[in-house]
């Protein structure tokens, strides 16, 4: 569906010193600053996949979604949409994406919503029928009958990040694009987001490209993620794979009766936090198992309280920022 | 052509959406290059004549310009407010969507309360085309038609110059400000007031004077030389749009290669 080869881009950013006299100087000789924004990046995304995408800021995120949308050419390799090269192809091509850009709108601002969609059918010359079967699918999909005559500008953005998801998904698109869909929305408008991409991805197969800095996003929707640091692909897997590889550290907090204790005597762990009753242990599971840490310490102390827990893919993620060092 | 129309639709949709601005701005528009005519109508009163040029003559010139910037500034503002587009990435939306983005960028924005000044720049070239000293014949009908059409195509061709810059710098726009708005101002009157190079520099280089000096001294039966070229010459703003657009698409791969 989607295949990425070797991808490069670098910008020049023209690098304007503060002062006058330095601005001056500028408008004769301007000096630039070269950054790599993706460097020798290469992936595929299978038909019917949710790509999580993620990093931190200026890790290329966006640059590459511009990339695959046709917006920049790259300075080197190759990227390929269901056969087409996005910048080459780009009316032909685009016809097959839709794409929300979470933080603008694809909305006319001060019209009906309505009216928004039926220029939208237009401009990806939909013949009527069509565009109004797609349209009756998704209003109720996303519940938007009360919105669809109400002007852009009166809806909370909740309710307007449901009509960009409609939109976004009005002319049948193969790959959709979505550059941060949730961000800046309540709980309950996420999760009636993040319901409805699922939806979406199961009943028509669309192939999702999602980037975001919510974990729990990535979490509930993404079959596979990619993290991306300084323009360079880290990791490529399933969440549950990186899980996985992260659990092997697990955390048991334990609360107990008698005084304080040593817990130096158990072997692979290490205490993370220890007050009188309560200690914090940190366990490295390859080498010792869960049960028979609790054994240990049932065996020395007078236990009323355990909880183990394994590490939140939030947590995870911050490791591996700093793994990476990005 | 029919999407165009379907952008001028939705954007009048929500221009009406304020129509306490939308007329307060409309009349605006309309007084200020009338106040411009009732001054240049007292100096006449005063001194007869401008060079060779009679009252009812100077006003062609000024009806006509008038009329074409207000044209172009109602329909063609997509590509003269086009460096908002740039900034605010929504360029970035019309390329992922299967449009030329010719169409898109005209489509982006119109501005309807500069009908104003082009309903006054009708009046007064109507009220001189009446008054002139004009010979009427089919040929100078054909003629006045194109004055209009190739000034919209020139104005228009100007407004995409000045949207190519903002691929490269904000900064530069003022030049292209220079060229459309001193132009305009200049050529209100017929051009043979001014300097030589100032004509010869706003035939050959900047055609503005084609549009309205030229072709006025054929509908006065005043050419020197081939009468046809006066005629016609109007053609040449329709020209003009073609090296504009070629410019354009450069300025489209120059900004999707460097992501500005």
């Amino acid at each position: 569906m989607i295949i990425v080869e070797d991808v490069s881009k670098t910008y020049r950013i023209a690098h304007r010193p503060s002062g006058w006299r330095a601005a001056l100087t500028s408008l004769i000789h301007r000096s630039y600053a070269h950054i790599q924004a993706l460097d020798h990046v290469s992936f595929s995304v299978n038909r019917g996949e949710i790509l999580g995408y993620v990093g931190p800021n200026g890790a290329g995120k966006s640059t590459t979604i511009k990339i695959m949308t046709g917006i920049l050419v790259p300075d080197g390799g190759c990227c390929r949409v269901m056969g087409y090269i996005p910048w080459k192809h780009r009316v032909d091509y685009v016809q097959h994406i839709g794409v929300v850009f979470g933080q603008r709108s694809q909305l006319w601002w001060d019209v009906p919503v309505i009216d928004s969609y039926e220029l939208l059918s237009d401009i990806y010359r939909m013949s009527s029928t069509a565009s109004r079967r797609t349209l009756e699918q998704l209003t109720q999909m996303l519940d938007l009958s009360s919105l669809l005559h109400i002007p852009v500008r009166q809806l909370s953005l909740g309710q307007r990040m449901r009509c960009e998801l409609a939109a976004s998904l009005l002319h049948n698109p193969s790959v959709l694009f979505l550059d941060e869909p949730t961000i800046g929305l309540d709980a309950v408008s996420k999760l009636r987001v993040r319901q409805f991409i699922k939806t979406i991805n199961e009943e028509t197969g669309v192939t999702v490209i999602l980037t975001t800095h919510d974990m729990n996003d990535i979490e509930a929707l993404a079959h596979r993620i990619m993290l991306l640091g300084r323009g360079q692909l880290l990791y490529d897997g399933s969440i549950a794979d990186l899980k996985r590889s992260y659990k092997t550290i697990q955390t048991i907090t334990v609360q107990f009766e008698n005084g304080p204790a040593s817990f130096e005597t158990i072997p692979h762990t290490t205490i993370a936090q220890s007050s009188s009753g309560r200690a914090q242990l940190s366990v490295d599971t390859t080498r010792i198992s869960v049960s028979d840490v609790i054994n240990q310490l049932s065996g020395s102390l007078k236990l009323t309280d355990v909880y183990v827990e394994s590490p939140s893919i939030e947590s995870i993620m911050v490791q591996l920022y700093e793994e990476h060092d990005i | 052509m029919r999407l165009y129309s379907k952008y001028l639709a939705i954007t009048l949709k929500a221009h009406l959406q304020y129509p306490g601005s939308f007329f307060l701005l409309t009349i605006s528009q309309t007084l200020f290059p009338l106040s411009m005519l009732v001054g240049v109508h007292g100096l006449f009163l005063r001194f007869g004549r401008l060079g060779d040029w009679t009252f009812p003559e100077v006003a062609l010139c000024f009806g006509v310009i008038h009329l074409v910037f207000g044209l172009s500034e109602c329909f063609s503002r997509g590509f003269d407010s086009f460096s908002l587009l740039v900034r605010n990435g929504e360029f970035d939306r019309l390329l992922v969507r299967p449009q030329s983005t010719v169409v898109q960028v005209l489509g982006s924005r119109f501005e309807f309360n500069r009908i104003g000044r082009l309903l006054q720049g009708l009046l007064v070239l109507g009220w001189a085309l009446l008054n002139a000293d004009v010979a009427w014949s089919v040929a100078k009908g054909v003629t006045v038609a194109l004055m209009i059409i190739s000034g919209y195509c020139l104005f228009t061709g100007f407004f995409i110059l000045q949207a190519t810059m903002s691929f490269w710098t904000i900064q530069g726009l003022e030049v292209g400000n220079i060229l459309v708005d001193g132009g305009r101002e200049l050529a209100q009157y017929p051009l043979s007031i001014y300097k030589d190079w100032v004509v010869r520099f706003f035939t050959w280089i900047i055609p503005l004077g084609s549009i309205n000096y030229l072709p006025l001294l054929f509908l006065l039966d005043r050419s020197e030389g081939v009468a046809l070229g006066h005629m016609l010459s109007p053609l040449v703003g329709v020209l003009f749009l073609i090296p504009c657009l070629l410019v354009w698409q450069l300025g489209v791969k120059h900004y999707q290669s460097t992501g500005s």
